[in-house]
């Protein structure tokens, strides 16, 4: 297989992780929190989903059990900056660490086993297509249904009633409850749902894309979510092409290797943390455009 | 009738003693319970983690040794954090610190000058220095969040450091072992206390709390850095930037960071090698809001965090309980003590349904 035919049939998974839990993470911020913990989350579900699809031999089950604890961890989350209105900052970053040590404690047992991953299915008719058809177009199921939940997404959160009413309130919290919207609610089921698909994003890193587990296998996936929904100025079409640009990158590493071209790991290991900051600045930099885009009440906590 | 959180006219004392302490309590709590589903005995383990980091003088000497770069590190994230600049990538400044330091020991392995030492410090803070500087640069010049940026620095210095561990800085002696040749009696830092681990770094980070408590109490530059990070705009009419807070912060924040893990691999490591990335650099956060962001308060959370860490090391052996003990301890103590941390600026009480306003 070439390189390009490489890259074709396996950007799209390796962007699966990162773009689910940058998805969840969407709903979350523009309800107007800012969860950091996501690294830590998806280190939660990586580790239970494996548990569960191991011991079960069901990958549904697996995905089920991720998204479970993805929504109790997130809770907690919740509890903190809702309920206590404390620092999201700081409240991020300690489920960040609860979810990492929760994972490698309850992982411990499983190191270095491994599971099945899941079938590929190719999409009719498009993957009859020349060239890219058979590679782009022939992925497990998770994949194709990530790409359906973005589309659903992008509707949801600009074409109907719910949208506006998570919009309102990551806009202007006190005019949204001045017209009657229960703020704190909106922002609890928002941290769910980005609980739930951080959640499934790892339980998709270990028994999907590479179907074994290895503690610390998230190794910052979390963190580049996190920087893909800044990238994607808060809008699911760009978060999706940014994933796919990072899924990519990703792959980077393994085909200058099978290429043959003599660069240390390391520096190909670099290359999409480098590039991270680098898009981060680049899209940043524009501040009217972030000014334009950026969440109103991004981070700040909401009291009476 | 329901809960709700009401503004204090000032901040509650009895509130700033009773959260971190009920936190610990409550964690502790917590942790055990969770323990005891994972079939680990919890009396066990609270002997390992509480007491057992007290009970012989070298353990407790091992407590001071940990304590010196959380509380170092803590320090210089906390001038940024009390200017809401979020400096998370202190681990990766740390380890930059650790590799410039270790450049002088690499290259003159049979050194004896008495330059070595102090050229390793200063090269270690600079290294940790510039690592930050790079976050702060991009924040300041292209706005980009610094949060994210530390946190990708730390992933690339990770890098950094395998790849010279593995390559060029690997010692030829050392049965291919990813670690650095030993360092020179003259690249390591005196011992402070005779018998121990414990080395002068201690006093290093001492002396950065009483550093951080003058800035902060005594001198307008302190204040002026908490007001332009709480109010920025209030700051720029006041004349000072937020955009020196941001550089004054980072800056501070590595320099901290690179002495600390210039300090380990001259002390207890007595070479580079993998393990100098052992997480100080997180955990220094937990400590600096455990501290109350208080230059004394960190003194006292950092000497908790330290007994907590070598208290996790005995439960390894003592209670059979994965290092990651430790970590969902220290994440539970974070998100209960924000919690607590309500109660001082608010309290709670009970409403009863709004009455009606009266013609």
């Amino acid at each position: 297989m070439n390189a390009v035919d490489f890259i074709l049939a396996g950007m799209l998974a390796a962007a699966t992780p990162m773009l689910l839990a940058a998805l969840g993470e969407l709903v979350v911020e523009r309800s107007g929190v800012l969860n950091l913990g996501l690294e830590g989350i998806m280190a939660l579900g990586a580790s239970l989903g494996f548990i569960v699809a191991h011991g079960t031999q069901n990958h549904a089950l697996g995905f089920a059990a991720a998204a479970g604890g993805g929504v109790a961890i997130s809770l907690i989350f919740a509890v903190v900056v809702l309920g206590f209105a404390a620092n999201q900052v700081a409240a991020g970053l300690a489920i960040g660490i609860l979810g990492t040590g929760l994972s490698s404690l309850f992982g411990k047992a499983y190191e270095s086993r491994t599971i099945d991953g899941l079938p590929k299915l190719a999409l009719p008719l498009l993957s009859d297509l020349p060239v890219v058809g058979p590679t782009l177009f022939t992925q497990d199921i998770v994949v194709w249904l990530t790409l359906l939940v973005a589309v659903a997404l992008w509707a949801a959160l600009n074409h109907s009633r719910l949208g506006l009413i998570i919009r309102a309130v990551g806009e202007n919290p006190h005019a949204a409850r001045a017209i009657g919207f229960r703020v704190l609610r909106v922002r609890c089921a928002a941290i769910a749902f980005g609980g739930a698909m951080a959640g499934i994003a790892g339980a998709y890193a270990s028994t999907v894309y590479t179907p074994l587990w290895a503690d610390g296998m998230i190794a910052g996936r979390g963190w580049i979510a996190l920087a893909l929904v800044v990238f994607g100025t808060w809008a699911a079409g760009r978060i999706v092409f940014g994933a796919l640009l990072f899924g990519a990158l990703s792959l980077g590493e393994l085909t200058t290797q099978a290429a043959g071209v003599n660069i240390p790991s390391q520096v190909l290991a670099c290359v999409p943390y480098v590039v991270t900051i680098l898009m981060l600045a680049a899209i940043s930099s524009n501040r009217r455009r972030m000014r334009l885009n950026t969440i109103a009440s991004l981070g700040q906590p909401f009291s009476r | 009738m329901r809960l709700a959180l009401i503004r204090r006219d000032r901040a509650s004392r009895r509130a700033m003693v009773l959260a971190p302490v009920l936190a610990f309590g409550l964690s502790i709590l917590a942790s055990l319970a969770l323990f005891a589903v994972l079939g680990k005995s919890p009396g066990l383990a609270l002997y390992a983690l509480l007491l057992e980091p007290f009970l012989t003088w070298y353990n407790f000497s091992e407590v001071l040794l940990k304590m010196a770069p959380l509380l170092l590190i803590a320090q210089g994230l906390a001038i940024g954090f009390r200017a809401n600049v979020f400096n998370i990538g202190a681990e990766g400044q740390l380890v930059m610190g650790a590799i410039g330091a270790s450049a002088f020991p690499v290259f003159f392995p049979e050194a004896t000058s008495g330059l070595m030492l102090p050229a390793m410090l200063l090269t270690g803070a600079a290294s940790g220095m510039v690592w930050a500087g790079i976050a702060a640069l991009f924040r300041t010049r292209f706005n980009a969040n610094e949060i994210l940026v530390t946190l990708m620095l730390t992933l690339i210095s990770v890098q950094v450091l395998n790849y010279l561990l593995l390559g060029p800085w690997k010692d030829p002696k050392g049965f291919n072992f990813p670690q650095s040749v030993r360092f020179p009696d003259a690249a390591l830092l005196p011992i402070l206390l005779p018998g121990t681990r414990v080395t002068i770094a201690l006093l290093f980070a001492l002396a950065a709390s009483g550093l951080a408590h003058v800035l902060m109490r005594h001198r307008f530059s302190g204040f002026q850095l908490l007001v332009a990070g709480l109010a920025p705009r209030a700051a720029s009419y006041a004349g000072f930037s937020a955009r020196r807070a941001i550089w004054v912060s980072l800056l501070l924040g590595g320099l901290a960071a690179g002495l600390a893990g210039a300090a380990e691999v001259a002390g207890p490591l007595g070479q580079l090698q993998r393990s100098v990335s052992t997480g100080y650099g997180y955990s220094a956060i937990i400590v600096a809001y455990l501290g109350g962001l208080n230059p004394i308060g960190i003194v006292v959370s950092a000497f908790v965090m330290a007994a907590i860490s070598i208290g996790g090391d005995n439960a390894m052996v003592t209670a059979d309980l994965p290092v990651a003990a430790v970590w969902v301890f220290q994440g539970l103590l974070l998100t209960f003590y924000l919690c607590g941390l309500t109660f001082i600026r608010h309290r709670v009480v009970l409403e009863r349904a709004k009455p009606r306003a009266r013609p």
